[in-house]
């Protein structure tokens, strides 16, 4: 019988013994967007405008329309995504499987390293080093790399632009294949614009996570924040996209269940 | 001499603020045509083509010769001033607030004698006429009136109240730069500074990217950055909150320009990012700083004074190479016609832009000649300087302006090539 479960998991949050992390950012129009070479399409940032606030436009009701991309604000990454996973089963976030919006989440916390270094790569003997800390990365986990880019405060310190392109840390082009072989993780989240660190495109594949992620029908999660509140193993994501019909990606809001400190 | 105009002293925050008024503004459909020319900054009147006299006022057919056949044409806008009144009372509400006010009767060289506001250098006529160079120029209702200026230009003669009162000079205002960033906003912002301009507010659509050229004149102690992007309401209205009660012209070099015709995408994406730059961005900006400018718009001798939108000549002729880009200008072009009717009822003037290609970014493979930003930006201030309404920037611009009225299929065609 499943329900004691429940009611239990329940009871348990009534009371405190586990808490609710809010992994989302605010999406306002404020908050950065990937930005492309301007040549290229851009993904829209988020935009709202009112359409009646109580007032002439509608008496009794107050509501808004708003635009953006898929991939704008705190977003999920599906696996057709990248081209490495265009012909993959079940890769849209309309298809994808619905168990797979819950699974456990193992953060990594490298934001000593990328307040010194903003490219800062994840390595495979960083994770080994992180496992026997922390204890082996269970399969089917979220790895979320925690890097404290949320809290920079302005939308120049967040995207990090220089002249050679943007600096953010990310996951270097041999630990994202070790993770899927030998930990067969369900994804790759983290607090900046992108799964990939911003100068992903001189790897080797470029953007590695991407590809080897979704190549893999794996997904990705970015724009992420409060992971500093989510212990290195032992929280739950709840990270459910929009269903959008073929849609590549989805902005959501991603939960974290996680025992009371 | 005039004296040259002073820095305004800061406003007493606890006097009303004086709203706008404005002077009569009915014309006959006739008569339009000095608007037309005024809005250019030409000086024409109508010249009969079997008699040749120059008529004044306008008219349906000849004063001479009842001839239909009157033509607008550049006339000799010298003169004399045979007779100078100075009104010290009037009962329109427009010209009590100004008086003294100078008016007189010039004989033209052209033939007609007309009635003139006159500057304040011309010397009055004793037996004698004085010397004097009309121009024509759009006054608080958006109508051409006749200036007598002095023959020969005297030391601050723009400065003078009765000129203030048909031009747009930004000396001593401040000046809203809606994109400092881009190569355009830059050169604007710099001619608006050596114009004598109090102030820029030097718009910031992107924060995140470092323009060196931009910081450099956001070091300047009159220079004040302000994060705007004409495409978030957000952005906007916060900008307008905070600075649209101080802002006297606004300059809108918010742009966004794609090569690209209609039939070889995919998608509107790229049309639609136009749209929203280019149109719908004026709009927004147009909602949150309307309202105030009209406000203004007789707040002191540096009161909220013009609307500048830097649009392009293609505004009036689609380049098909630049399909989606052109139809944005095409709606720039319209909005910008209602801003107009709009901020008139407060006698604030919109000055439209019709460049040819400007030397940046985006025209990197458009063939010369191409317009440097600064001189772009000079013929602006000049523009605002002279007041007019439309102003035609390069070779290009007049070129294509020029042949849409003698041949707008052949100008659609040769485009379209």
């Amino acid at each position: 019988m499943s329900t004691p479960v429940l009611t239990q998991f329940l009871n348990e949050l009534l009371n405190g013994r586990l808490k609710m992390v809010d992994l989302t950012q605010t999406l306002s129009p404020e908050f950065p967007t990937i930005v492309l070479p301007p040549e290229f399409g851009q993904a829209w940032p988020f935009r709202i405008e009112e359409i009646s606030r109580y007032d002439e436009r509608g008496p009794a009701w107050y509501w808004n329309n708003f635009s953006m991309s898929e991939h704008t604000g705190t977003h999920f990454d599906a696996p057709a995504h990248w081209i490495s996973g265009k012909d993959l089963p079940d890769n849209t976030v309309d298809s994808m499987p619905v168990e797979n919006f819950i699974a456990a989440a193992c953060v990594i916390d490298v934001s000593k390293e990328a307040a010194e270094n903003a490219d800062f790569l994840l390595t495979i003997d960083y994770v080994k080093a992180w496992e026997e800390k922390h204890g082996r990365i269970p399969e089917r986990s979220w790895v979320l790399l925690r890097t404290d880019w949320s809290k920079r405060a302005t939308p120049k310190e967040y995207l990090n632009m220089a002249e050679d392109g943007a600096h953010s840390p990310g996951p270097d082009a041999e630990v994202v294949p070790w993770l899927i072989r030998e930990r067969n993780v369900h994804g790759f989240g983290t607090e900046s614009v992108g799964t990939d660190a911003g100068q992903a495109h001189h790897l080797n594949p470029p953007y590695p996570c991407h590809y080897f992620m979704h190549g893999n029908n794996r997904y990705g999660l970015q724009c992420l924040t409060n992971l500093d509140q989510l212990p290195p193993q032992g929280a739950l994501i709840f990270a459910a996209p929009l269903k959008i019909r073929n849609g590549s990606g989805s902005p959501l809001r991603v939960l974290a269940l996680t025992p009371s400190a | 001499m005039t004296e040259p105009l002073l820095k305004p002293r800061k406003k007493n925050p606890v006097e009303r603020t004086r709203l706008a008024t404005r002077p009569p503004g009915a014309r006959s459909r006739t008569a339009l045509g000095l608007t037309r020319a005024a809005a250019e900054g030409r000086f024409e009147l109508q010249v009969c083509a079997d008699c040749g006299s120059v008529q004044y006022p306008p008219r349906e057919v000849c004063g001479y010769c009842l001839s239909e056949h009157l033509a607008w044409k550049p006339v000799d806008n010298r003169g004399e001033l045979i007779a100078l009144s100075t009104l010290r009372h009037s009962n329109d509400l427009y010209f009590r607030e100004r008086l003294p006010w100078r008016v007189g009767t010039v004989k033209m060289t052209a033939g007609p004698v007309v009635v003139a506001h006159i500057h304040e250098d011309c010397a009055a006529p004793e037996g004698t006429g004085v010397p004097v160079r009309l121009t024509l120029k759009l006054d608080r209702s958006g109508q051409a009136v006749l200036h007598a200026l002095p023959a020969k230009d005297t030391p601050n003669m723009n400065d003078a109240a009765q000129m203030r009162e048909s031009t747009c000079d930004p000396k001593f205002r401040r000046v809203l730069v809606t994109d400092g960033k881009s190569a355009m906003g830059l050169a604007t912002a710099r001619a608006m500074l050596d114009a004598g301009a109090a102030t820029i507010f030097l718009g910031d659509p992107s924060s995140w990217k470092t323009v060196a050229a931009f910081d450099k004149l956001a070091a300047d102690p009159r220079v004040q950055v302000v994060e705007l992007d004409v495409t978030d309401t957000d952005s906007v209205d916060r900008v307008a909150a905070s600075i649209g009660g101080k802002v006297e012209i606004l300059v809108n070099t918010a742009s966004h320009l794609r090569d690209g015709g209609i039939l070889g995408r995919k998608d509107v994406i790229l049309a639609r990012d136009a749209m929203e730059v280019n149109v719908l961005g004026l709009m927004r900006l147009a909602q949150a700083f309307g309202p105030g400018m009209c406000f203004r718009a007789a707040d002191g001798s540096n009161h909220a004074v013009a609307w500048v939108n830097v649009l392009s000549i293609h505004a009036l002729a689609a380049l098909p190479s630049r399909g989606a880009w052109s139809a944005s200008m095409a709606a720039a072009l319209s909005a910008s016609q209602t801003l107009r009717a709009e901020l008139r009822g407060a006698g604030v003037r919109v000055l439209n832009v019709f460049p040819g290609p400007i030397e940046e970014d985006w025209e990197q493979l458009t063939p010369p000649p191409k317009l440097a930003p600064a001189a772009v930006a000079k013929a602006i201030v000049k523009g605002l300087q002279d007041g007019i309404e439309d102003l035609y920037v390069g070779d290009i611009a007049e070129e294509i302006r020029e042949r849409l009225r003698d041949n707008h299929k052949a100008v659609e065609r040769e485009l379209g090539q």
